[in-house]
């Protein structure tokens, strides 16, 4: 066999193996409604099991009427917000389909950190006159949380 | 030149397959995720559609929960769990061995309160508990424990059966239908009647409607306790099985069993005693004005009370039932199995279940958790040990102001006493939760007792300095207590 010849039969090989990729990735896709993930539907929340409590509380919290699950689990910005989705949407598959998550489930560093991020950006005009102001002589993990006393007003577990 | 040329190219062509091959890999590791993802996401989707498959019909006649398990495998098998004996700080059993005999055939048993602590042999004098206490086992246990108790050796009622047993369709069967009219003919049979009509300990049908599977309550003393309670609130004609919420409920098919209860006249009609609320001290006028009492004090001559398991009723007036926290909420707190969220049917302490039980509400380390329950626990134990204390000391003093030569007239006031205190005690000792359950309500209890054991003694003391007959036989009691 030519060189050629192998190397065209080794390039069908790798397009095939990429096709079954992207074809399964793209059923999984629609199967799983992978698309309600790029929207701000809190519903989508909900496709998978796993966060039926937390929905079900936020249906009843103070903020139902004005927060969404994104507007306090995502950071502001365009790259932020859709950086954030990604790494969550990538860990939550993982995690979920492997079953080695911790239950009752609890919010990891960088998402705790964005929520309280989330609170300052609607709650400014009183946060302002309760904090210190930020720069080095008060970093950021110094400072008093909002969801340490705050914390069922997005949705109660 | 050439030969150079063809083993670069060769070279080459190498590095290109090595590269397809690394792609082609990585192509084949997306495939694999995303096919667990979809399988995953497939079998919960499918879990999802069907709650559950009925595989067999259920009725309202069906006791045995095995029968029930067939259509909710998940629950049954947590149910049968509560055969497990652990130990927690103050409560929970351990299981000790023992040599069956023909009276009783039980091969483990719980260890026994009597042993930890003889002063509960002083404190119930005279009745059945002073001859058999045990720790508590499992539900699994409940009519096995109550059929083999050594408080059999004194006749007990059948109205016992009321909780430790599935009793439902017992109640239909003896009412021909009515369970209201079957309660009452259950109560007046004697235990070994009452017996050959039950089959199980708790069991499904006690809590739900094997129909929608829903909650129900299905014991009458609790149907007209709650409707007393509730008129008293303001409340009229409460019809527990229509008016309560679903929350209400997953406290109140507890409800049913874990209170304070009587056995009220000659048919022995199981009674809770919630007309005046359901605080400790309206409790006891309920007792006082009913002229109620269970024994009459062997040391004594006080007609005492016995208190039994008022969860329901200390967990009212605690923090939790004032958050809307259930029974059910920690002791059957939901769990996650594949799609399914269930309640845990393998009811037992919260401290053996501190992740589903208390994590869910406080995000605290469960050490954390556990130690503000032990601190609760470790005080209100203390406490109840100084107020036993003080009882014992009453009840010596009670018993020598007697053998002095005080007839029960002149001992009146320190009876009173005494049946207060004792109650009071009993109250705190008997609830399941060692104070948890509304730890300030506890203290307080625990707190009135020991002030009426004092006041009880001063009652003593006044009566010696009144004159009586044995001035100086309890002078010298008092001399020797220095």
């Amino acid at each position: 066999m030519s060189t050629m010849r192998v190397q065209t039969w080794a390039g069908i090989a790798v397009g095939v193996m990429i096709g079954v990729a992207l074809g399964t990735g793209a059923y999984t896709f629609l199967y799983a409604r992978g698309y309600s993930y790029l929207t701000d539907d809190p519903d989508a929340c909900v496709n998978c099991h796993i966060m039926r409590e937390q929905y079900d509380a936020w249906r009843h919290s103070s903020h139902h009427a004005v927060a969404t699950c994104n507007d306090c689990h995502t950071p502001e910005g365009f790259v932020a917000k859709w950086w954030t989705k990604a790494q969550n949407g990538f860990w939550h598959s993982y995690y979920f389909t492997l079953g080695t998550y911790p239950d009752p489930i609890r919010i990891t560093e960088r998402n705790r950190r964005v929520t309280e991020e989330a609170c300052r950006k609607c709650h400014a005009d009183i946060v302002h006159a309760i904090e210190a102001p930020a720069g080095r002589a008060f970093p950021a993990r110094d400072r008093l949380s909002c969801v340490h006393c705050h914390r069922d007003v997005g949705h109660m577990h | 030149m050439r030969h150079q040329w063809i083993s670069k190219s060769g070279s080459r062509f190498g590095g290109q397959l090595l590269k397809y091959g690394v792609v082609t890999g990585l192509a084949a590791l997306v495939t694999v995720g995303a096919l667990a993802l979809l399988l995953n996401i497939l079998e919960r989707k499918r879990e999802a559609q069907n709650p559950f498959f009925r595989v067999v019909e259920l009725t309202d006649d069906t006791v045995d929960p095995a029968v029930w398990g067939k259509n909710f495998p998940i629950q049954y098998d947590s149910y049968k769990r509560t055969v497990d004996q652990v130990r927690t700080r103050y409560g929970g059993s351990e299981a000790l061995p023992r040599t069956p005999t023909q009276a009783d055939p039980r091969s483990v048993v719980a260890q026994s309160k009597l042993e930890d602590d003889p002063r509960l042999k002083t404190l119930w004098a005279g009745y059945a508990f002073a001859l058999d206490t045990r720790e508590d086992r499992g539900h699994a246990y409940m009519l096995q424990d109550a059929t083999f108790t050594g408080r059999q050796a004194r006749p007990q009622p059948g109205a016992c059966l009321n909780c430790h047993s599935s009793v439902y369709t017992a109640y239909k069967k003896l009412g021909d239908g009515d369970i209201m009219k079957g309660f009452e003919r259950f109560n007046a049979l004697p235990f070994a009647e009452a017996r050959k009509l039950v089959e199980h300990p708790v069991a499904c049908i006690d809590c739900h409607d094997p129909e929608t599977m829903q909650l129900r309550i299905t014991r009458p003393a609790f149907i007209e306790g709650i409707r007393q309670l509730k008129a008293r609130e303001g409340v009229p004609d409460y019809d527990v099985n229509r008016m309560a919420t679903r929350q209400e409920m997953r406290t109140y098919v507890c409800a049913q069993c874990h209170v304070e209860y009587y056995f009220k006249g000659e048919n022995k009609r199981l009674t809770f005693p919630w007309t005046h609320g359901i605080k400790i001290e309206e409790i006891l006028a309920y007792y006082d004005e009913h002229g109620v009492k269970d024994w009459n004090h062997a040391e004594t001559g006080a007609p005492v009370l016995k208190a039994q398991h008022p969860e329901f009723e200390l967990w009212s007036q605690g923090i939790h039932a004032r958050s809307g926290v259930s029974c059910a909420d920690c002791h059957m707190p939901y769990q996650r199995v594949g799609a399914f969220k269930v309640s845990d049917h393998h009811v037992r302490s919260p401290m053996l279940n501190v992740h589903r039980a208390c994590q869910t509400c406080h995000p605290w380390p469960e050490e954390e958790l556990k130690a503000r329950v032990h601190a609760i626990q470790d005080r209100t134990h203390q406490l109840r040990d100084r107020a036993l204390d003080a009882l014992m000391d009453l009840i010596a003093d009670i018993r020598a102001a007697r053998e002095a030569g005080h007839d029960q007239r002149g001992l009146q006031e320190a009876l009173d006493y005494h049946r207060k205190a004792q109650f009071y005690i009993d109250f705190i000792e008997a609830e399941n939760s060692t104070g948890f359950h509304a730890p300030e309500e506890a203290a307080r209890i625990l707190a009135e007792a020991i002030d009426f054991c004092r006041r009880g003694q001063a009652a003593l003391r006044k009566l010696a300095a009144s004159g009586g007959p044995t001035t100086a036989a309890l002078a010298s009691d008092e001399a020797n207590d220095l």
